[in-house]
C-alpha cells in the first residue's frame, strides 16, 4: 500500500516535471536568473576567477542569453557539471541550458533529446606526445597508452579511430583535464588525446612546452556548442539568436566599442539596424524588447571579442582562429541572416 | 680523636665514577637501538639514507618555494629554472580553498566564528573535566552555526530550537507512562512547533538577518568540515538507534534495521552520492529546489549510520550477559536499563571502533567533489586547476590538501587514544 503511494506520488511528480518544461522563457524571467551549466573547469571555455567570477568562452555565451532575457549579464546561476553528470541536470530542469564545451553528435540531438542551438567553437581531437617519443604520425601510435577522459565523445573517436587504422591501444581513464596532465607528465601514458582546444591550453601551462608535440592528426570533428532541452522550442530559439547575434554583429563590425554610437540612431546598414533593434520587431518575435541584441553584444562583446579575450592568440592558450573565423575569412562561423 | 691505631676509616663514600663511554647516553642509547646487531646496523644506515635522500630532494623544493607570485608563469620565471614549490598559489587563492569560491567574502568571518565556536561546543563533550554548564552553548551550538553560516533571519533557527524545547517537555511529561508515548508525543509537539514557526519566521524575514546564503556557494574546507561535523553528529545517534534495533526481539524492526544496514553497507558511497545529485533530480518536480547539501548530507548520514550501527553492535555484543541480566533483575524496563547501564559500557567498548568510522567519513567527504560540488578537492581539481594563471600546479595543491586533512584526522585519533586512557576502568 505505503510503496504504491511513493510511487504513485513519484509519477505524479514525473508528470508534473514534463508538464512543466514548456515554458522555460518564463521561468527564467519568474526566477530573475538563468540556470547555465558549466564545466568544473577548462582553460579560457570557463573557471572562476579568483574574486569567484566566472570567466571564461562558454561563460560568455550564458552571460549574452542571461543579458538578452533579464537585462543583466550578472543574473547567472552557474551550475558546474561534469562530463557524467551534465545531461541529467539538463534533462531533470536543473539548469536552463548547458555551454559546456559538449560535442553536437546525432545522438546526443536525437535520442537524448536535446536541441543544440548553434555552434561557438569547431573543435577535433587531437594528440600530443613528448618529442623524446620521436613519433610524428598518430599511425605511428601502436601499442601506446593513451590517457583519456571517460565519458566523453573523444573516448568513443580514439577507439574508431585506432580500429580503422588496425592498431592497438591500452587506454588510461581518467576524470578530469588537470588529472590527465599530471598522469601525463608523470609518464603514465605515452599519449593524451583530447580537443585540440584543450590540448593547446595544457601544453601552454608545462614547464617546457616545446618538449611535447601536438600531432597533425586531426580524427574527429567536434563542433561545440550550447544546448537545451527538446519540446522548448521558445526557449531554444533565444539561446540560438543570442549567439547567432554575437556571431552577427562580429560580421557586420558591431565591436562592444562603437556599439553604443551604432545603436543611438539607426544606420545606413539595414541588418545592424535590425540587430541592434532600431529598425523592425525582430526582439518582439522572440519575445523579447528590441534591444534584446545590444545587451547580449555588450554583455562581453561580439564573437571575436570573446574570442581574443578568453582563447585567443595573445592569452596563454594562445589559439588561432583557424575553423572558428568568419566565413568571410575562411572559417566556418556562419550565421543566417538578421531579417 | 687521637686514636692513631686505626689507620685509616673513610667517612664519606667514594664519588661515583662515571660509567664507560659505551654504556652512557646517546653511545648507549644509539648501540642499544640502533646498532645492537649487524643485520640492525645496515638497516639503521639504510634508514637513515632513505631519509636522508627525501629530506635533501625535498627541503630546498619546500624552503626556496615561492611565495609571491601572480601566476605560474610568473613563479617559473623568478625560479628561472631552478627547481622549487610554486606556493604562490596557496596565497593567492586561499581563501577559495578554505571558503570555496563563492562565499563572499565580507562574510568569511561567519564561519570562522561557527568555527571557533564549533570547538568550544564541542569541547565540553569531548572533555568531562570542564563545567558542564558550557553544554547549554553545545545545545545551542547547531542553531547558532546553522544561522552564522547559511544566514537568514534567526527567527528560522530559533524556532526550530523552540521545537526541539517543547518536544522535550512533552517526552518528559509523558515519558511517566511510557517511553514510546513520550517519544511519539515529542515528535507531535514538535512538528507542530515547527510548522507554526515556519509562518513566524517567513512573517519576520528581516529580524536579526544576516545576508542569506545558498548552500550552493558553500565549498573549500569548510564545506569538508561541515558535512564531516554533521554527519559524525547525527549518525552517532542513528547509529546507536539501529544497533539497538538489530538487536531487539521485535521482528518488524529488527527486520527494518538488518535490511536498511545490509544494503547500506553493500552499496558504495560515491553510488549513493550520484543518486543524491542526479537520480533524486528526476523524481523531484522542476522548481522544488531540494538543497544539494541536505541531500549528500543524508546520504552520508545513512552511510556512515549503518556503519556505526555495526561498530556498536560489536559493542553490545562484547557485554557479558549478565550486566542485561542486572538491569532486568534491578525492575528497569529497556530504556532505562539501556540508557544506565548497557550502553555507557558499550559505547566505551565501541570507541576505537567509531573513531575509525568517523575519520575515514571526515576523509570521505571529499568525494562529493565527484558530483560537482566543490570541496576542498573539488577546489583544486576545478576552478583552480582550470585556471589561467594556476594550470599546471598540483603538489602545492594537493599538499596543501593533505596537510589540513592530517591535521584534522590526526587531532581525532590522539583524542580517541586519550579518551580510552581516560575510560579505562579495568586493571589490566
Amino acid at each position: 500500500m505505503k510503496k504504491s503511494v511513493i510511487l504513485g506520488a513519484l509519477t505524479v511528480a514525473g508528470l508534473a516535471a514534463s508538464a512543466a518544461v514548456a515554458g522555460t522563457m518564463d521561468d527564467v524571467k519568474a526566477r530573475g536568473k538563468l540556470n547555465c551549466g558549466v564545466t568544473t573547469g577548462l582553460v579560457g571555455f570557463a573557471a572562476p576567477d579568483a574574486n569567484g567570477e566566472w570567466q571564461g568562452f562558454d561563460v560568455g555565451v550564458c552571460r549574452a542569453v542571461a543579458a538578452a532575457v533579464l537585462g543583466d549579464p550578472k543574473a547567472v546561476e552557474f551550475v558546474p557539471t561534469t562530463g557524467k553528470t551534465r545531461f541529467t541536470a539538463l534533462a531533470s530542469g536543473e539548469i536552463d541550458m548547458l555551454a559546456r564545451n559538449t560535442t553536437w553528435t546525432f545522438s546526443r540531438d536525437v535520442d537524448l533529446k536535446f536541441e543544440f542551438t548553434g555552434i561557438n567553437y569547431y573543435d577535433g581531437q587531437g594528440f600530443m606526445v613528448p618529442k623524446d617519443l620521436g613519433v610524428g604520425s598518430a599511425k605511428d601510435l601502436d601499442g601506446a597508452t593513451v590517457c583519456i577522459q571517460t565519458g566523453t565523445t573523444t573516448e568513443l573517436n580514439l577507439a574508431d579511430f585506432f580500429r580503422s587504422n588496425n592498431i592497438s591501444y591500452e587506454p588510461v581513464p581518467i576524470e578530469t583535464n588537470a588529472e590527465a596532465q599530471q598522469q601525463y607528465l608523470a609518464g603514465a601514458c605515452d599519449v593524451y588525446t583530447t580537443d585540440a582546444s584543450g590540448l593547446a591550453a595544457t601544453r601552454a601551462t608545462f614547464e617546457d612546452p616545446s618538449a611535447h608535440v601536438v600531432l597533425p592528426e586531426i580524427v574527429s570533428k567536434e563542433p561545440l556548442g550550447p544546448l537545451v532541452r527538446h519540446g522548448d522550442n521558445d526557449w531554444g530559439d533565444v539561446v540560438r539568436w543570442s549567439l547567432n547575434a554575437l556571431i552577427a554583429a562580429e560580421e557586420l563590425g558591431v565591436t562592444s566599442a562603437n556599439i553604443a554610437e551604432l545603436s543611438a540612431a539607426p544606420t545606413n546598414n539595414p541588418e545592424v539596424n535590425r540587430l541592434l533593434g532600431t529598425e523592425g520587431n525582430l526582439g518582439e518575435m522572440l519575445g523579447l524588447d528590441a534591444e534584446w541584441a545590444k545587451r547580449a553584444i555588450m554583455a562581453g562583446g561580439n564573437y571575436g571579442e570573446l574570442f581574443e579575450k578568453n582563447i585567443g592568440e595573445n592569452t596563454p592558450i594562445g589559439l588561432a582562429r583557424g575553423l572558428n573565423a568568419q566565413w568571410k575569412n575562411g572559417g566556418l562561423i556562419y550565421t543566417p541572416p538578421f531579417r | 680523636m687521637s686514636d692513631q691505631s686505626i689507620a685509616f676509616v673513610r667517612h664519606e663514600t667514594l664519588p661515583p665514577s662515571p660509567p664507560p663511554a659505551s654504556e652512557t647516553g646517546i653511545v648507549k642509547w644509539m648501540r642499544e637501538n640502533l646498532f645492537s646487531s649487524v643485520t640492525n646496523s645496515i638497516l639503521t644506515l639504510a634508514a637513515l639514507y632513505t631519509v636522508y635522500s627525501i629530506l635533501s630532494g625535498s627541503m630546498p623544493w619546500i624552503l626556496g618555494g615561492i611565495w609571491q607570485a601572480p601566476s605560474l608563469q610568473a613563479c617559473r620565471e623568478i625560479l628561472a629554472g631552478d627547481s622549487a614549490g610554486c606556493f604562490a598559489v596557496l596565497t593567492e587563492r586561499w581563501h577559495q580553498l578554505i571558503f570555496g569560491f563563492k562565499y563572499p567574502q565580507e562574510a568569511y568571518w561567519r564561519p570562522t566564528l561557527a568555527f571557533v565556536l564549533l570547538i568550544v561546543a564541542v569541547a565540553p563533550v569531548l572533555f568531562a573535566n570542564l563545567p558542564r554548564r558550557m553544554l547549554i552553548l553545545t545545545g545551542l551550538y547547531p542553531f547558532i552555526g546553522f544561522w552564522l553560516i547559511w544566514g537568514g533571519t534567526i527567527m528560522a533557527p530559533l524556532m526550530g530550537l523552540v521545537g526541539f524545547i517543547v518536544a522535550y517537555i512533552v517526552f518528559q511529561r509523558l515519558e511517566r507512562s511510557s517511553f514510546a508515548m513520550g517519544v511519539l508525543g515529542g515528535l507531535v509537539a514538535a512538528i507542530i512547533v515547527w510548522t507554526l514557526g515556519g509562518y513566524v519566521s517567513d512573517a519576520m524575514s528581516g529580524f536579526l538577518a544576516l545576508e542569506q546564503i545558498p548552500s550552493r556557494d558553500m565549498g573549500g574546507f569548510m564545506l569538508n568540515i561541515i558535512l564531516g561535523t554533521v554527519c559524525v553528529s547525527l549518525s552517532l545517534p542513528i547509529g546507536i538507534l539501529l544497533a539497538l534495533g538489530r538487536q531487539s526481539n521485535m521482528p518488524i524492526i529488527k527486520i527494518i534495521c538488518v535490511v536498511f544496514i545490509e544494503f547500506i553497507r553493500g552499496v558504495p558511497l560515491i553510488t549513493l552520492l550520484f543518486v543524491a545529485n542526479v537520480v533524486l533530480a528526476y523524481f523531484l518536480p522542476p522548481g522544488t529546489t531540494f538543497d544539494l547539501i541536505l541531500r549528500v548530507i543524508i546520504m552520508i548520514t545513512m552511510f556512515s549510520s549503518a556503519y556505526i550501527a555495526e561498530v556498536i553492535r560489536g559493542g553490545l555484543a562484547a557485554l557479558p550477559r549478565g550486566q542485561y541480566e542486572a538491569g532486568d533483575s534491578l525492575g528497569l524496563d529497556y530504556a532505562q536499563s539501556m540508557r544506565l547501564i548497557i550502553l555507557p559500557q558499550a559505547l566505551k567498548i565501541s570507541i576505537p571502533g567509531i573513531v575509525n568510522v568517523a575519520v575515514g567519513l571526515f576523509k570521505d567527504t571529499t568525494l562529493v567533489s565527484v558530483i560537482s560540488m566543490f570541496d576542498l578537492v573539488g577546489m583544486i581539481r576545478g576552478p583552480i586547476l582550470a585556471s589561467t594563471e594556476w594550470n599546471g600546479v598540483y603538489w602545492e595543491l594537493f599538499g596543501f590538501a593533505s596537510l589540513l586533512f592530517f591535521i584534522i584526522c590526526y587531532g581525532i585519533s590522539q583524542y580517541s587514544q586519550w579518551l580510552e586512557r581516560q575510560l579505562a576502568t579495568d586493571h589490566r
